[in-house]
């Protein structure tokens, strides 16, 4: 007979055991999955593998993935890590992608350094106002903050739609819902002529500064204690009010941020294309990587290059992209569950009767 | 005005039947004090397995059974996770919508556009002969009237019955639960599996009654709907009927709006549901009547030792 017992101290590779292992079960899993479907399993898992880090092309698909995810990942780990649980990275990173579009087609003449800087902030702040409705509600009305800022995801992709099936489709595009092409002040150019645009270092910038943030800051301090609880930060004479709008600003503002990248760099107008779910994602990656900024680059990058291989696996194979999907929900349900072993371990029962 | 509104009621009952049925199984889980927000991924899955047996068995209950059983297959995922590894119920509950939406969409290519044999509406001997009331109530497929059926037998399950209140106690406090002899884990398992099956049930109403033909997407919101109205209906099943017509009627009226063809864009009309939701959580807030939550609702219980 087995007991569950108490840790002593904490298992040290424990974490990384427990990802790697998720990750291992979620391939075996999936194996299965297209055995049961009929296709070569060693054959995808070939081609998933080749699709992700195979050649110099796969790698800069993988880091341009990488980068939207890495902002909107990092905006929602900031929020669990105050225990405000913010699912909605996906309508923040919809609405970053309005504000930058919005800014793009107002002033399509303005040079690039005054444009681009336009574009990140209006991303910034529809992105920020996007998470303070639910902050706002949570805190004056105690409204449930998961189901509001998921309804709101809803929202902000048929206000997407609304505006680009209407008042800034282009007349030129024979009908299809997208804005006209962004002039060239309103693009993130590639860095040395390569596909890997600057808001990678864009996304270093930001990381570094927010791990300094939480790090060196009052504020930040404030926040990692205030993600013990209410009642603690209140102890600790912290305006947990306060905090809790600062930081559903931040989360938004990042997505904003993402929103506003993966526009301007990768579509160069706004289209309903842009929405490939990064925000649900982000949330895989945020607790994979325990919510510490560090990991969350090292799980973004290989989320991404989880979804740049199923879309080899897609091409070879022709399976539907959802099949990079349950990957992600099988890691994530195989981590919540291991991680019991970093806490606990099970014991042999010494025989007592 | 009449041959308006006896439609659109007759559309709200429709609509609002697999909300209902998700809406309860939500219930019965927190009842448990389990969070489960993998409600949307788990419709999708069982709308899939609903469609599936029936498409292969040729026999519509036999679909509306596979879809309840869908729902406890993805349920027990989570009572695993959460009650034996004592993972967070909140990320425990979005891994599974996560889940659900991919293995739908992987799943379902073959049956995309497909035809399975389904719910057909029938006018209910007797009842349907009531003027008004039957239009609206009596003139539809069996498993509407199944949905009737099922608050009340769900009511009597929490009142009347040791199990329910059990189940109920180690909703509430399941220290004390343990401590009077019961056994919480067991108990909560019970209850977020049984809470799936009634999921399930909503989800393979989408399939079989709401459309018979296979399409992505189905349960479009109405699982994170149901999450938001157990909330709305304050743990109760009388007022879970309430919320999903009100949800019911929104989306019957919306899709009346667009079918005759009014100048708002369809965009902005399928946002109605969604900022009802919204609404609605702000109205129940606002009720303040948070004391109604079972109060072990989203912690796990620890082991000891």
């Amino acid at each position: 007979m087995l007991k569950i017992r108490k840790r002593d101290e904490p298992w040290k590779w424990g974490a990384l055991v427990v990802f790697l292992g998720a990750l291992l079960f979620s391939l075996v899993l999936s194996a299965l999955l297209l055995k049961g479907q009929g296709k070569d399993a060693m054959y995808g898992m070939t081609v998933l593998w080749q699709g992700s880090f195979g050649n110099v092309w796969s790698l800069e698909d993988v880091l341009l993935k990488a980068i939207p995810l890495f902002l909107c990942s990092l905006g929602v780990a900031v929020a669990f890590r105050m225990q405000i649980w913010n699912i909605g990275a996906e309508g923040q990173f919809a609405l970053g992608a309005i504000g930058a579009t919005w800014m793009a087609l107002a002033f399509p003449d303005l040079p690039r350094f005054v444009l681009l800087p336009l574009m990140f902030i209006m991303a910034f702040i529809l992105g920020g106002i996007w998470a303070l409705i639910p902050a706002v509600l949570k805190l004056k009305l105690r409204v449930n903050e998961i189901i509001s800022t998921l309804m709101l995801n809803y929202i902000a992709i048929l206000l997407l739609d609304y505006l680009v099936f209407g008042v800034w489709k282009d007349p030129a595009s024979f009908g299809f819902p997208m804005t006209p092409e962004f002039t060239a002040g309103a693009i993130i150019p590639g860095i040395a002529g390569s596909r890997v645009h600057w808001g990678i270092v864009f996304c270093v910038v930001v990381g570094i500064g927010l791990w300094a943030f939480m790090r060196f800051t009052r504020l930040g301090f404030e926040l990692k204690a205030s993600g013990e609880g209410a009642r603690v930060a209140r102890y600790a004479k912290i305006r947990y009010g306060m905090l809790v709008l600062l930081v559903m600003a931040l989360s938004g503002g990042f997505a904003g941020w993402a929103g506003c990248v993966e526009t301007s760099a990768i579509l160069n107008r706004l289209q309903p294309s842009l929405m490939v779910g990064y925000g649900y994602t982000a949330i895989v990656v945020a607790w994979l990587a325990r919510l510490e900024p560090l990991n969350i680059a090292f799980a973004s990058f290989l989320l991404a290059a989880l979804r740049v291989g199923v879309e080899n696996m897609q091409l070879k194979l022709q399976i539907p992209a959802a099949f990079g999907t349950i990957m992600e929900g099988i890691i994530l349900l195989t981590v919540l569950a291991g991680q019991f072993f970093l806490t606990y371990k099970l014991v042999r029962k010494p025989r007592q009767e | 005005m009449w041959d308006f509104l006896i439609p659109l009621f007759a559309a709200t009952v429709q609509s609002g039947t697999p909300i209902l049925y998700a809406t309860l199984g939500e219930m019965m889980t927190e009842k448990g004090g389990v969070l489960n927000l993998g409600v949307e991924g788990m419709m999708a899955v069982s709308a899939l397995a609903a469609f599936w047996a029936s498409y292969v068995t040729g026999s519509p209950w036999l679909g509306f059974l596979a879809g309840g059983c869908a729902g406890m297959v993805m349920a027990s995922l989570h009572a695993f996770v959460c009650v034996s590894c004592l993972g967070n119920q909140v990320v425990s509950g979005l891994a599974l919508t996560i889940l659900g939406g991919g293995l739908t969409h992987f799943l379902g290519v073959p049956y995309v556009g497909l035809a399975a044999p389904g719910f057909d509406p029938f006018n209910f001997p007797l009842l349907s002969q009531i003027p008004v009331l039957g239009d609206i109530f009596f003139k539809h497929d069996m498993l509407v009237y199944v949905s009737f059926v099922i608050p009340v037998l769900f009511w009597f399950f929490f009142k009347r019955t040791s199990l329910g209140l059990h189940v109920a106690a180690t909703g509430e406090m399941p220290a004390a639960a343990a401590a009077a002899g019961l056994k919480p884990i067991r108990l909560r398992y019970f209850a977020v599996i049984a809470g799936g099956f009634l999921v399930g049930l909503g989800g393979a109403y989408l399939s079989l009654a709401y459309t018979h033909l296979w399409t992505n997407g189905l349960s479009g919101g109405r699982g994170w709907i149901a999450v938001a109205l157990v909330i709305f209906a304050f743990w109760r099943p009388g007022r879970a009927v309430a919320g999903a017509y009100l949800f019911g009627g929104v989306m019957a009226f919306q899709l009346r709006l667009q079918a005759a063809g009014t100048h708002l864009p369809s965009s902005l009309l399928l946002m109605l549901p969604y900022l009802l939701t919204i609404l609605v959580l702000i109205l129940s807030a606002w009720r303040g009547r948070r004391i109604d939550a079972p109060a072990a609702l989203g912690t796990n219980i620890e082991p000891e030792g």
